[in-house]
């Protein structure tokens, strides 16, 4: 008897592991577009659904960082399983495109958006704006005590009190932006300064601004937006925005962008995906949406009411296109001054 | 396996048997090839991204880490399993529950839940804010991560050592005291020599367990091998500088390995008389017994009744970042993929136990050390090296296949060692008696081994599962596309800051350990699952 209760419970076992294992591999054939999105799942699930109800395409979406994204479509090549490349960054697009890796887009698409939203060689189109700004503690300071420069954050005023993503990919931009516009000398120094000034890494833009919110840190440097999704939840979140002076790189504006993937066997489903990430609807839900606050980059989508605009933001000249370049060796500089371990 | 074979006693492994035991060990070795070819063939570029000084920084720190885990798990597994076994302190039973229940509590969610209760303004903070306590010195960094992967391993050291003071012969006690020796000094001098080999095999399994630790240094910002592995692989075009430093993590668990086994065997104390060990004497507390109690209770509160706590007062309030959900698709996930390398963990096991068990030789000691062998390696290599291996065999590349490759490889050896240990104790002449009435070889087999090594099988697929259930790293860097876990889920929401958000499927998780690890302490094969 207690054997067979015995085999019975091996016999379930058995029966569930394949029963889950057939259920995935019907869920695999149904589907039809591969996303890599280097876009976090809680911010755009709503507009993978929404195109899938739309046009009925199935979407398989692979949520990573863009970095770890960009790697993997490399080290794929041309055998990659994905169709599309959404990507937080524009320069893990511009990088994967150096390698022939995206599909040239049709003008039309790319026109949507101003010219500084994507590169002649159209491998890749923005489908929002972010700006770069320094996030502080209402209770703490004031915006008149905040720094003009992000230069200044290495003064001993802010020691211990900085807060930053190391391995945030907008970070790493704007590593690479500080690199090209400033050279390499000063910005190991200004590195190395905010390490000497007990600077503190965190996960992600999200956990950089809570501890701001906490008081753990006075002053986070992240992406604009995030601060609004958590003021959503918390509207007591005693955090706001500020934009360093007009010229300073640490009030860069940056991309997430969109390419096609040479390998793909669905251009006109990858394509459709595109344009939909192009479109009002989905241009007002990255602007305006719960909780969020990117610039829409399409002509008669509005930003969220009490942002700047993307002219009043002067961030530092600096062509997006560069970041294929300058990003990789801006990852590089991070990990030898031991800010990615 | 021919006709001839049953009429000749076989003294020769069957080809087939040799051939299946191979296959099962080779393939528990390859990844690591893979990993070692990535690593050689790196060029300036990727080693320019892991300079000597940052290595050397990062052994030291998961070093430092491993020996003040080891330290404090000992410190508080061992007084703890002699006051449940040897004294009359009160409670005891509750206390040994207690104290394995941890067992269902992975690293990441002990982090989380410890992080949770002793944040500068976390719920002990809140509970004694009315006292005038504003805010608690904050946990996170070396003494956070220590604390969460005390949690995590202080049961093993528990366990094994309560086994141990079972079974130890109390005949060199019993001298001490004869010879007029103190109670602490029979404790010192008699005792704990006498638990040096089960210390010591303790030791290495919290370190082993301390240097493959990826959730809980995480949470906690402690920068180890692990972390610095996962930040290349998820970074820019640093993989082959990963692979770099996983293989610096390898040899630095051969180190922990080469280490152990020495201490191990110096100076231990056997057993004076062979056949039936009689317990030892209760030790009476008397008026230490109220200490003693105190001791138990704090254990129980940090580790147990605080963490659990702060997982249930999350759960019943929403999150702001996620909202409050239970990911019950992940939940079926994570039981399935469990069940299922359980199950198979359990079968392939069998040719290279079979074989050790029924024809020791040279070459089957090799193929059972070859499949024992990943146990040693840290989640997050035997992941990297599967990565490479899938890259290329395209076929495998981001399927389920992968992952399960991963659980079985990196837990395969709790199956093997569990199913070994339950067929020793099957006297091989059962087998020859059942084909003297008759059987062919493989029916004798079936019929008379597998009924009496059964309880090792099933005791060993447990300890796959719930070792599966908790695993972290190699479902991150694997998991197929849209295929999330209990484990991924609760990551991403970490990640998001949505601590209470992912409190639910915390509670799911250590829902579904739980009865395993019922099942397990009530088999008390945790010694058999020790890797050695």
């Amino acid at each position: 008897m207690r054997r067979l209760v015995v085999w019975m419970a091996l016999g379930a076992v058995a029966l569930v592991a394949v029963s889950s294992a057939a259920a995935l591999t019907e869920a695999r054939q149904e589907t039809t577009l591969t996303v890599y999105s280097g876009r976090e799942e809680i911010l755009v699930k709503p507009i993978m659904d929404r195109f899938t109800k739309e046009t009925g395409i199935q979407l398989k979406v692979r949520y990573a960082s863009s970095t770890s994204l960009a790697t993997a479509l490399i080290e794929e090549g041309k055998d990659s399983p994905a169709d599309v490349f959404w990507a937080t960054e524009s320069g893990t697009l511009g990088l994967v495109a150096a390698r022939g890796l995206l599909k040239r887009l049709p003008q039309t698409t790319v026109g949507k958006v101003p010219s500084r939203f994507s590169t002649p060689s159209r491998r890749w189109v923005g489908t929002s704006g972010r700006s770069r700004v320094l996030a502080y503690n209402t209770q703490a300071l004031t915006p008149a005590e905040l720094p003009a420069s992000v230069w200044a954050l290495t003064n001993p005023r802010w020691k211990g009190k900085v807060g930053l993503p190391p391995t945030n990919g907008s970070f790493q931009a704007f590593v690479g932006a500080m690199l090209y516009l400033n050279g390499e000398d000063r910005t190991r120094d200004w590195l190395r300064g905010l390490r000497e000034n007990g600077v503190r890494f965190y996960p992600n833009n999200t956990t950089t601004v809570q501890a701001v919110g906490r008081g753990e840190v006075q002053l986070g440097l992240v992406n604009h937006y995030y601060l609004y999704n958590l003021l959503a939840g918390d509207p007591n979140l005693p955090v706001r925005n500020y934009w360093f002076q007009a010229g300073d790189p640490g009030a860069l504006v940056l991309a997430a962008g969109v390419g096609i993937v040479s390998a793909t066997k669905n251009d006109a489903a990858a394509q459709r995906f595109v344009d939909f990430l192009l479109s009002k609807w989905a241009q007002r839900f990255i602007a305006r949406g719960p909780g969020a606050a990117e610039y829409p980059l399409i002509k008669g989508v509005l930003p969220r009411p009490g942002l700047p605009t993307l002219k009043e933001i002067a961030g530092p000249k600096y062509n997006l296109g560069r970041l294929a370049a300058d990003l990789p060796a801006a990852v590089k500089l991070l990990l030898e001054t031991g800010y990615i371990k | 396996m021919s006709t001839r074979a049953a009429t000749s006693p076989a003294r020769r492994a069957p080809l087939l048997l040799i051939g299946a035991a191979a296959t099962v060990a080779v393939a528990a070795v390859l990844p690591l090839a893979y990993l070692v070819v990535r690593a050689v063939a790196a060029d300036a570029d990727a080693r320019a991204l892991v300079p000597l000084s940052i290595t050397v920084e990062l052994v030291l720190g998961t070093a430092l880490l491993a020996v003040g885990v080891v330290a404090a798990a000992l410190a508080v597994g061992v007084p703890l399993a002699w006051l449940v076994v040897r004294t009359d302190v009160p409670g005891r039973r509750l206390w040994g529950l207690a104290a394995s229940l941890p067992l269902v509590i992975p690293s990441f969610v002990a982090a989380l839940a410890l992080l949770g209760a002793l944040a500068p303004r976390g719920l002990v903070q809140q509970t004694l804010e009315p006292l005038g306590v504003e805010t608690l010195p904050e946990i996170a960094g070396y003494w956070g991560a220590l604390l969460a992967l005390t949690l995590s391993t202080y049961p093993y050291v528990f366990l094994l050592t309560a086994a141990a003071l079972r079974s130890i012969d109390p005949s060199a006690e019993e001298a001490a005291r004869g010879l007029g020796a103190g109670r602490l000094a029979v404790l010192v001098r008699a005792t704990l020599p006498s638990l040096r080999p089960t210390l010591a095999a303790a030791s290495l399994l919290v370190a082993l367990y301390v240097l493959s630790d990826f959730g809980a240094v995480s949470l906690m910002g402690y920068s180890t091998l692990t972390t610095a592995i996962y930040s290349r692989y998820e970074s820019l075009l640093a993989l082959d500088s990963a692979a770099i430093l996983a293989l610096v993590l390898v040899g630095l668990a051969a180190v922990v390995v080469g280490l152990t086994s020495r201490f191990r065997l110096r100076g231990a104390i056997y057993r004076s008389t062979p056949g039936v060990g009689r317990s030892a004497q209760v030790v009476r507390l008397g008026r230490w017994r109220w200490p003693a109690l105190a001791f138990c209770t704090t254990v129980a509160g940090i580790f147990l009744v605080l963490p659990l706590g702060v997982l249930v007062w999350w759960s019943m309030k929403p999150d702001p970042v996620t909202g409050r959900a239970v990911a019950w698709g992940a939940a079926l996930n994570s039981a399935g993929v469990a069940a299922a390398a359980a199950a198979l963990a359990a079968l392939v096991v069998l040719p290279v136990a079979v074989l050790v068990w029924r024809f020791p030789s040279r070459l089957s000691r090799l193929l059972d050390r070859l499949t024992l062998f990943p146990n040693a390696l840290p989640g997050i290599a035997v992941a990297l090296a599967l990565v490479f291996f899938g890259a290329r065999f395209g076929f495998l590349y981001q399927s389920l296949a992968l992952l399960l490759i991963a659980y079985l490889v990196r837990f395969m050896p709790y199956a093997l060692a569990s199913t070994r240990a339950s067929l020793d104790s099957v006297n091989p002449r059962l087998e020859e008696a059942a084909r003297s009435l008759g059987r062919r070889p493989v029916g004798a087999t079936a019929a008379v081994v597998f009924p009496l090594a059964r309880s090792g099988m099933l005791a060993g697929a447990a300890l796959v599962f719930l070792s599966t259930v908790k695993e972290l790293p190699a479902t991150l860097l694997l998991r197929p596309i849209g295929f999330e876990t209990l484990a991924t889920e609760i990551w991403k929401g970490t990640a998001l800051g949505a601590y209470s958000g992912v409190a639910p499927s915390a509670l799911l998780l250590v829902l579904i350990a739980a009865p395993v690890v019922y099942l397990l302490s009530w088999r008390n094969a945790w010694e058999l699952g020790a890797p050695d």
